[in-house]
């Protein structure tokens, strides 16, 4: 069988063969890495550096003098920039925790518990991975505004803890589970709650990884809750901030440099946090498809 | 229920009534497990698209209580907004058909890529066309600013102006000619997101067995092997790459906003349909035309979406 192949994809060792994918994927992934690579080296400038002319795209003798400026910064209000950052981090391990608490407990009742409205319930998240917050942001305002959130930290963390794609996931990997290890559980006396936590959520750790992620990525990149629901400038997020870096530095060379550590401050932890837990998530992914 | 009708008189009924409870308490307890999730799903997705339904047949100033319109809002969007049907809309379908296929094809052509490498190489390679989709687009428009700053000391200016390719800076974000293609190459830049992971496992999980099988059958060549049995094996994958990627389209587009700083963006140039709903709904204090602008999107991303499950979709 000459013309076969199928045993290529997925290659355990390196071939000959494979030398025109590594000539198209390595050019590639290196301009992809260009901004971000560009993102580092802005951020590690020193100020005489950034003002060239003309203008150097690596850094040549690399400082930590833009972070340590943009962490001692404060902003017209006087709040320091660490207030903002604290900020995103309290908000975002909230959300991080109790997102995937309840994608957890959603996914497994839609996977494996046996109640009238399953389907419908699956189907509508389904339909609701298609959901554009921003479309909606309006009436979503009146509902925060209505349940008292503005100016709050429940602000921040319950609009996004609607996540359906990370139920969607958590369940299409729970179907994985053979019902027979939870029913025996069941059999041997063992409440539900108790299942769920010893038997459940063990399996699911690839799913709870991705979650996790996915739900740090949205919380963590989000400015709309402090533009739209707080009001105080002691309430919002390092995102936020962000924003407001973003319509200063066009016509403000010095700043750029102080912008640039700022970004990478949002891009390490994503960054982090994806290297740590990938095989996980390309675990999940496997079972991540629509029917 | 099949064991009720089975059996007859008095003996049986404990044992009916003991499965209709254990049915009745395994619904309850389903609930219990629902319960955090669908109140929270209810007040920030359900009302909020039932009541921007709602609001569309209002007018809302948010001052004054809204007041039934009817069908006025749709009618003056499809009547009346010049801006609308001359910007917002063409501009709209120029950057989703721009994004959306291409950067759905290209996620699955390199996710196709990636998986004739072995493992090693493809994790690293596989991270530095992933990274990009992390990065918020909020913390990469300071970064996108600096490289198209529009004097001569901008980044990219200072290059093309080195090499001979431009006479004088280009104003990137700011010019009505430019910014359009800025946003569609920024966000083709981070288009390679969840839906291209998905797809990258889908591949690799293909029972190398089908190959096989295929290759007896007659294929003869690499591209017919993936339109005949890695696309069909991995429909699922597909789809799901495919709802992300209109979603992630439709959803790109505040960086219009963020790159040239206002809103409207310059001329219109780069106004999107959610650009047209903040400016609407934060701007003109408009909050029931917003809605009919918000829903005709809704239906927008809900139409595209099962177009892709009519592609890849279970037949049923």
């Amino acid at each position: 069988m000459a013309s076969f192949h199928g045993n290529k994809i997925n290659p355990s060792r390196y071939s000959l063969g494979q030398i025109k994918f590594f000539a198209f994927l390595i050019p590639l992934g290196l301009v992809m890495l260009l901004p971000i690579v560009f993102m580092f080296s802005q951020a590690l400038k020193p100020i005489d550096e950034l003002f060239l002319f003309p203008p150097t795209f690596l850094v040549r003798k690399p400082t930590l003098e833009n972070l340590v400026r943009l962490l001692s910064l404060k902003d017209m209000t006087v709040i320091p920039v660490t207030k903002y950052l604290f900020n995103s981090i309290v908000v975002s391990a909230a959300v991080v925790a109790l997102s995937l608490m309840t994608s957890a407990m959603t996914g497994y009742a839609l996977s494996k518990k046996r109640f009238r409205l399953r389907k419908l319930l699956f189907e509508i998240n389904t339909i609701a991975l298609m959901f554009v917050p921003a479309a909606v942001t309006i009436p979503r305002y009146l509902v925060v505004e209505k349940l008292g959130l503005i100016n709050t930290y429940w602000g921040h963390i319950l609009p996004l803890l609607a996540l359906p794609v990370g139920v969607f996931l958590v369940k299409q990997f729970v179907d994985q589970i053979p019902s027979e290890l939870i029913e025996a559980a069941a059999i041997d006396g063992a409440k539900d709650y108790v299942v769920f936590a010893r038997v459940v959520l063990p399996l699911i750790k690839p799913a709870m990884a991705t979650v996790a992620i996915l739900a740090f990525q949205t919380v963590w990149n989000n400015a709309e809750t402090s533009s739209l629901y707080m009001s105080k400038e002691t309430l919002k997020t390092f995102a936020f901030y962000m924003t407001t870096l973003s319509t200063t530095v066009g016509n403000n060379v010095a700043g750029q440099g102080v912008a640039a550590a700022a970004a990478l401050i949002m891009f390490i932890p994503n960054l982090i946090i994806f290297i740590l837990m990938q095989s996980k998530v390309m675990d999940t992914m496997a079972h991540s498809g629509l029917k | 229920m099949n064991e009720a009708v089975q059996v007859t008189a008095a003996p049986a009924r404990p044992a009916v009534k003991r499965a209709m409870k254990r049915a009745t308490r395994e619904e309850l307890s389903a609930y219990a497990f629902l319960a955090p999730y669908l109140v929270l799903f209810t007040l920030f997705i359900v009302i909020p698209v039932g009541a921007a339904i709602g609001l569309s047949f209002t007018y809302f100033n948010t001052v004054q209580p809204p007041v039934f319109i009817g069908l006025q809002n749709y009618v003056n969007l499809l009547t009346q907004d010049s801006e609308f049907m001359m910007y917002v809309l063409p501009n709209t379908i120029k950057f989703a058909l721009i994004v959306g296929p291409g950067g759905y094809i290209l996620s699955f052509w390199l996710a196709w890529l990636l998986a004739q490498i072995p493992r090693r190489s493809r994790t690293v390679l596989a991270l530095a066309l992933y990274s990009p989709s992390m990065t918020a687009a909020v913390a990469m428009a300071v970064i996108w600013l600096t490289l198209f700053s529009g004097d001569s000391a901008g980044y990219l200016n200072a290059l093309m102006l080195k090499l001979n390719l431009i006479r004088e800076p280009i104003q990137w974000t700011q010019s009505p000619h430019y910014l359009m293609p800025v946003m569609i190459i920024v966000t083709l830049w981070n288009s390679m997101g969840v839906g291209f992971l998905a797809m990258l496992a889908g591949i690799l999980n293909i029972n190398k067995e089908m190959y096989e099988a295929g290759y007896m059958d007659g294929i003869k060549n690499r591209l017919q092997e993936v339109w005949y049995i890695t696309i069909p094996s991995m429909k699922p994958q597909m789809l799901f790459g495919a709802v992300m990627a209109v979603v992630g389209t439709f959803q790109a587009g505040e960086i219009g906003v963020q790159l040239s700083g206002t809103n409207p963006t310059p001329q219109y140039s780069g106004q999107l349909m959610i650009n047209h709903i903040a400016d609407y709904g934060f701007i003109r204090y408009d909050m029931g035309y917003a809605s009919a602008v918000s829903v005709v999107l809704l239906l927008i991303i809900y139409g595209v979406s099962k177009l892709a499950w009519r592609l890849f979709g279970d037949k049923d």
